[in-house]
């Protein structure tokens, strides 16, 4: 038990790096403009985040177990320890950074260390979601802005009222939000142990049954959470006022179209909708919730006009889209190395 | 739960202040005309009514800025709001200084100069009218706003013309013997008028308003 704990913590850590940092993307704006307290949303989030995670985790797993199935405990230590790595250097170079982007990178560097071919139409379909993240956020904000705006205008809503509203609707979003972000970024976290996962099925008196693979995101939620009630509170404050000074509607469109956009790259039930109805199918992909966030208020400064949009954020997350991957890629090999000739882990299964 | 009562309680306290400051434009121009008519006992109980409306909306104006920190509602606005009920609560104060300047020092004044004195007291009630109208329209319809704003300009220019023409009047006039009976007349047409740059002041920071939300 001790042995398959330790082998975990590397994605416990990155979980609860994730909690610290991506819930800010949810709540940080409605915390850093003071309409919900801290501890509210950090319950909200960690509640959520636990739930979306052990319901909706399977999906975006599955694609990244098409990429490169880790068949080794001590591998998929390796690669989820690079991938906490690669997050925590470049977090300290103020490099923008993606959890979703670090995974790939160090389950491609597990592939060509272990010498098994990755799947080049699983990756093109991951990078082409990536691209495709911030853009149909910017598409969802622009859109929920104008409707919202037209709303107001016809509903002479007293300003108090307004901000009763706008507070509900954060923490319904939020919790959305939060939901979301546990179904699409569990994956990252936990997905590269679940085919070497050691749990066992529980069977809770016929009633439901927690698959090994749902125990998995469990833990992987609560380090989640853990997260986000031990270090998020920073982040979440500064998180407002980082790109420009949101107000707390804005806050409410930007939450909302990032939260959609990580539920469509999520949800099974919607896929099997789509396709059950002869539409196009959404590939499920753990995404951004950063450059979700990033392409709302971006979404919603072409709304306003396209005044002072900072073009050299769009530049950092195309250099995020290429130099994350490939320096997670590099230390997973490195590490893996190291791992196998030094401690003489067995890290990968022919 | 909680917070949907005291979001219901924060909007009537907002209106009943709203109320008030309108209600004391209307004392205001009663007592200048019972004052100008000599009914004493009348202008009396105008002074009382504008006492009572001014601790009104003092103890409004406190209870709001209480609710709105201590529930921590409309944060990007709060301060904005609390400017304006400020701002507003000056005008009830001024209004009430200047009724009881007349009880205190009883200006005389000449029948020629009722009528301006009159005109003087309506455009400045028509300007906190305005003003009153522009501040409720930012809570609920902020798009009305500049309408009352323009308005709440042209009273309060038309003010200053009558103030101007009173003044001249006071000075040119053989009738008014005394420097000093003439420099207490001059007092009086600015302290009336005195109401309706109070006004100005509300209506120009809900501009400002204005244009932090709509632009």
């Amino acid at each position: 038990m001790f042995t398959i704990l330790f082998f975990l913590s590397s994605g416990l850590f990155l979980g609860w790096s994730l909690g610290a940092n991506d819930a800010a993307n949810v709540f940080g704006t409605a915390v850093s403009t003071k309409m919900i307290r801290f501890k509210s949303a950090a319950i909200i989030c960690a509640f959520f985040v636990i739930i979306g995670a052990v319901i909706s985790g399977a999906g975006t797993t599955e694609t990244l177990g098409k990429l490169g199935s880790v068949n080794a405990i001590a591998g998929a230590f390796t690669v989820a320890f690079s991938a906490g790595f690669t997050v925590f250097v470049m977090t300290k170079m103020k490099l923008p950074v993606s959890t979703s982007q670090s995974i790939v990178g160090a389950i491609i560097g597990w592939n060509v260390f272990a010498g098994f071919k990755t799947d080049y139409s699983t990756l093109t379909k991951i990078v082409s979601t990536w691209i495709l993240c911030p853009v149909l956020s910017a598409v969802f904000a622009l859109i929920i802005f104008f409707i919202i705006k037209k709303f107001l205008y016809r509903s002479r809503l007293h300003m108090i009222k307004l901000d009763l509203y706008t507070r509900l609707g954060l923490i319904l979003v939020g919790a959305f939000g939060s939901y979301s972000l546990g179904a699409n970024n569990i994956a990252n976290v936990m997905g590269v142990f679940v085919p070497v996962s050691p749990f066992k099925n529980i069977d809770f008196s016929n009633i439901f049954v927690l698959s090994g693979t749902q125990q998995l995101f469990l833990l992987g939620g609560i380090a989640i959470a853990i997260g986000v009630f031990t270090y998020s509170r920073r982040v979440m404050e500064t998180v407002g006022s980082d790109i420009f000074r949101l107000s707390p509607i804005d806050a409410l469109i930007t939450v909302m179209s990032s939260a959609m956009v990580l539920f469509i790259f999520a949800s099974q039930g919607l896929q099997s909708f789509l396709v059950s109805h002869g539409l196009p199918s959404i590939p499920l992909v753990p995404v951004s919730s950063s450059q979700a966030v990033v392409g709302a208020v971006l979404g919603i400064a072409i709304a306003k006009g396209g005044k002072n949009i900072n073009h050299g954020i769009i530049g950092k997350i195309s250099l995020g889209w290429v130099a994350t991957p490939v320096f997670s890629g590099i230390i997973t090999y490195i590490l893996l190395f190291f791992m196998q000739n030094v401690f003489l882990q067995q890290v990968f299964s022919k | 739960m909680k917070f949907i009562g005291k979001t219901k309680e924060l909007i009537t306290e907002i209106d009943v202040f709203c109320d008030t400051i309108s209600r004391s434009s209307l004392v205001f121009k009663s007592g200048i005309n019972n004052f100008l008519e000599g009914k004493t006992e009348r202008f009396h109980i105008d002074l009382e009514e504008i006492n009572k409306l001014e601790n009104e909306a003092d103890n409004l104006r406190r209870e709001i800025k209480y609710k709105l920190y201590i529930h921590m509602l409309i944060p990007d606005s709060r301060g904005d709001v609390l400017g304006l009920l400020e701002t507003s609560d000056n005008v009830v104060d001024s209004i009430k200084k200047v009724l009881s300047q007349f009880d205190i020092e009883k200006p005389d004044i000449p029948k020629f100069l009722k009528d301006d004195f009159r005109q003087l007291a309506q455009f400045s009630v028509d300007t906190v009218d305005e003003m009153v109208k522009a501040s409720r329209a930012f809570f609920r319809e902020i798009s009305l706003v500049n309408d009352h704003i323009n308005k709440v300009h042209y009273y309060e220019h038309e003010a200053d013309k009558i103030e101007e023409e009173l003044k001249r009047k006071v000075f040119n006039s053989t009738e008014i013997k005394s420097l000093s009976e003439k420099v207490q007349l001059r007092y009086f047409a600015e302290r009336v008028a005195l109401i309706s740059d109070e006004a100005e002041a509300v209506g120009d920071r809900l501009s400002i308003y204005v244009i932090k939300r709509t632009r």
